[in-house]
């Protein structure tokens, strides 16, 4: 049983259709690109599998749950985490917070009025930041980072919930060479507890990282399968590899 | 503050901070920032200190102005909760102060109700109920509401609220409920003048206490995530309606206390309390003073209620346009309020919880 089953998904915005019945699935430990020219719906479909967008049709489930009607807070914690594509850390917040904040999500209400997690989320958050090279600025605000280190922040503030399922979008977007090895770095070790499912315009980063690929084209899904699948489809060559 | 003023401030941090901004600064140990972060309690120490020493050189009509001041103070307070730490943009807060000073005062004149043991949990219970009715309506949505609907639908609330008892004679109609006796402990009254100040004074002080307690704690860190991005923290699995509707609730139950403290007060309820007038009043004491910092919200009640009361007198005619001329300069060139004269960014947005001892030992 896949980890993740969204099937006949489709999104209309008023005239524009961004999504034409396409469909993902993600088994458990499996890094999965997203890719597809601009404007194929790879962002829609993530926002619609993560709840940032009501699909027009279609369902989603995850851990053989139907989620297609959960907010965003009741997939959170089915164990579903998203990276926004802009990043969103809380700029006038120093980095620990930032974790921190993300850490204790779930928490109860009196445990956060009297602050009874802080103690044994506060190894939990250095481990995070050494994990993710940013430790030693732990207790800088968040705007003071240069982009990729806001990205590996919000990276490690999505993965905090210890979720099954990582939403990436454009990870690497803005970053430089060296930043983007070191991101592809970081995330090979959480393949042992969490799936990953990755938009993303570096198609070199995705052979690099990906077991299986989803090439969407005009809101359908055009194929999927293994990366060597989808370098020797025709189609897929015709309208992206060759371009890229 | 400005770019400037942040650079010479982080210059007076120490020596480590001149590693700069974008060099990776592996070799730099962990370290908590220091510089400035000792202006907030020494800020708060001055205040309390004259709070506690003006009855002492004023004049008994100053210090009856004075404890409205301090209860105003109050009422500035439950608003920074809800809007400067929460996000809330609550544009009805007098609704709650207002409706806790038409309860007690109904308590007062229909039952004979005048005990502070009595009046004030009343007081913080009706203002419990009217945020818990009014948020459940406007907060508690599937999805969080829109800024626009929670701002509007408070506006309207208040409004309504106000046209309600201007038009219900039970209520007293446009001129409200007079004569409401004295407060009393026992045997004994509690009357305008110094006793009330300190009285006032006091659970000014517990609510502050209680509030930089809340506001300072891990649920202090999850409504620093509501103010600056409700839609990021719901995806880590916050609940943020329930978040902002406790918040809202607990904003509501100290306007309650503070406008039956009011009521008594003044000896008379009437339909502005209700109202607009007294809820938008509330948003510039804290803007004014600096939203988001509870000192802030005291600063600015003082200053907006002692400029005004200097002026009124001193320019009978054009004090009022002094006065909106002044409060629009500090909100153009100081959105973060006077307190920002004073306080970092740092220091503002400040920490949350108790740091492990572990990690204090390794700060430099």
């Amino acid at each position: 049983m896949p980890l993740l089953e969204a099937s006949g998904i489709s999104k209309i915005f008023g005239k524009l259709t961004a999504l034409d019945g396409a469909a993902l699935t993600v088994g458990e430990n499996e890094f999965h690109g997203l890719i597809g020219p601009n404007g194929s719906g790879k962002s829609t479909l993530m926002k619609c599998v993560a709840g940032a967008e009501v699909p027009t049709s279609g369902k989603v489930s995850f851990v053989n749950t139907d989620i297609t009607a959960f907010t965003p807070t009741e997939r959170a914690r089915a164990g579903m985490s998203l990276k926004f594509q802009i990043t969103s850390v809380l700029p006038s917040l120093t980095l620990y917070d930032n974790i921190l904040l993300a850490l204790q999500a779930q928490s109860s209400l009196l445990d956060l009025v009297f602050s009874r997690t802080r103690r044994a989320l506060h190894d939990q958050a250095m481990t995070m930041l050494t994990q993710f090279r940013l430790a030693d600025r732990a207790h800088d605000a968040a705007a003071n980072l240069s982009h990729g280190q806001q990205q590996w922040l919000e990276i490690a503030m999505a993965l905090a919930g210890k979720p099954r399922l990582l939403l990436l979008d454009e990870p690497t977007g803005g970053m430089s060479l060296e930043e983007r090895r070191v991101t592809g770095e970081l995330l090979q070790p959480i393949k042992q507890h969490c799936s990953l499912v990755i938009v993303e315009h570096d198609l070199d980063f995705i052979r690099d990282i990906c077991d299986r690929l989803t090439v969407l084209d005009q809101g359908k899904v055009l194929a999927s399968g293994t990366i060597a699948e989808i370098q020797a489809n025709n189609s897929v060559q015709e309208i992206y590899l060759r371009r890229a | 503050m400005g770019a400037a003023e942040q650079a010479v401030a982080r210059l007076s941090e120490g020596p480590d901070v001149v590693t700069g901004e974008d060099e990776p600064a592996a070799s730099v140990p962990a370290r908590r920032p220091t510089a400035g972060r000792k202006v907030l309690p020494i800020v708060e120490g001055l205040v309390l200190l004259t709070a506690l020493l003006l009855p002492l050189v004023l004049q008994d009509y100053l210090t009856v102005f004075a404890t409205r001041v301090v209860i105003l103070a109050l009422f500035a307070l439950s608003f920074d909760l809800v809007w400067g730490y929460a996000g809330i943009m609550s544009f009805g807060q007098a609704l709650f102060f207002g409706a806790a000073g038409y309860g007690v005062a109904l308590l007062a004149r229909d039952l004979n109700v005048t005990s502070i043991l009595l009046i004030l949990p009343a007081g913080m219970l009706i203002g419990l109920t009217a945020a818990l009715l009014l948020g459940g309506f406007l907060l508690l949505g599937r999805y969080p509401s829109s800024v626009i609907f929670v701002s509007l639908g408070t506006l309207t609330g208040s409004y309504a609220a106000d046209r309600l008892a201007r038009g219900w004679y039970y209520l007293g109609g446009q001129n409200g409920i007079p004569s409401i006796p004295s407060m009393t402990l026992g045997s004994i009254d509690i009357s305008e003048g110094p006793v009330y100040y300190y009285l006032a004074l006091g659970i000014l002080v517990v609510v502050y206490l209680l509030c930089r307690f809340l506001v300072r704690s891990q649920f202090g860190l999850a409504l620093a995530g509501l103010r600056e991005n409700e839609q990021r923290i719901a995806f880590f699995g916050y609940k943020v309606q329930h978040l902002k509707a406790i918040v809202f609730a607990v904003g509501g139950t100290i306007a309650g206390l503070a406008g039956s403290l009011y009521a008594f007060h003044e000896g008379f309820v009437w339909p502005n309390m209700l109202g607009v007038v007294f809820s938008t009043q509330v948003v510039l004491y804290v803007l004014f003073g600096g939203s988001g910092t509870l000192i802030g919200a005291v600063i600015g009640t003082v200053i907006i209620e002692g400029v005004s009361f200097w002026l009124s007198d001193n320019y009978r005619e054009v004090w009022p346009i002094i006065l909106g001329v002044l409060l629009l300069l500090v909100i153009m060139f100081r959105p973060l309020g006077l307190i920002s004269f004073l306080l970092g960014e740092r220091e503002r947005v400040g920490h949350f919880g108790k740091t492990p001892k572990e990690k204090r030992n390794a700060a430099p």
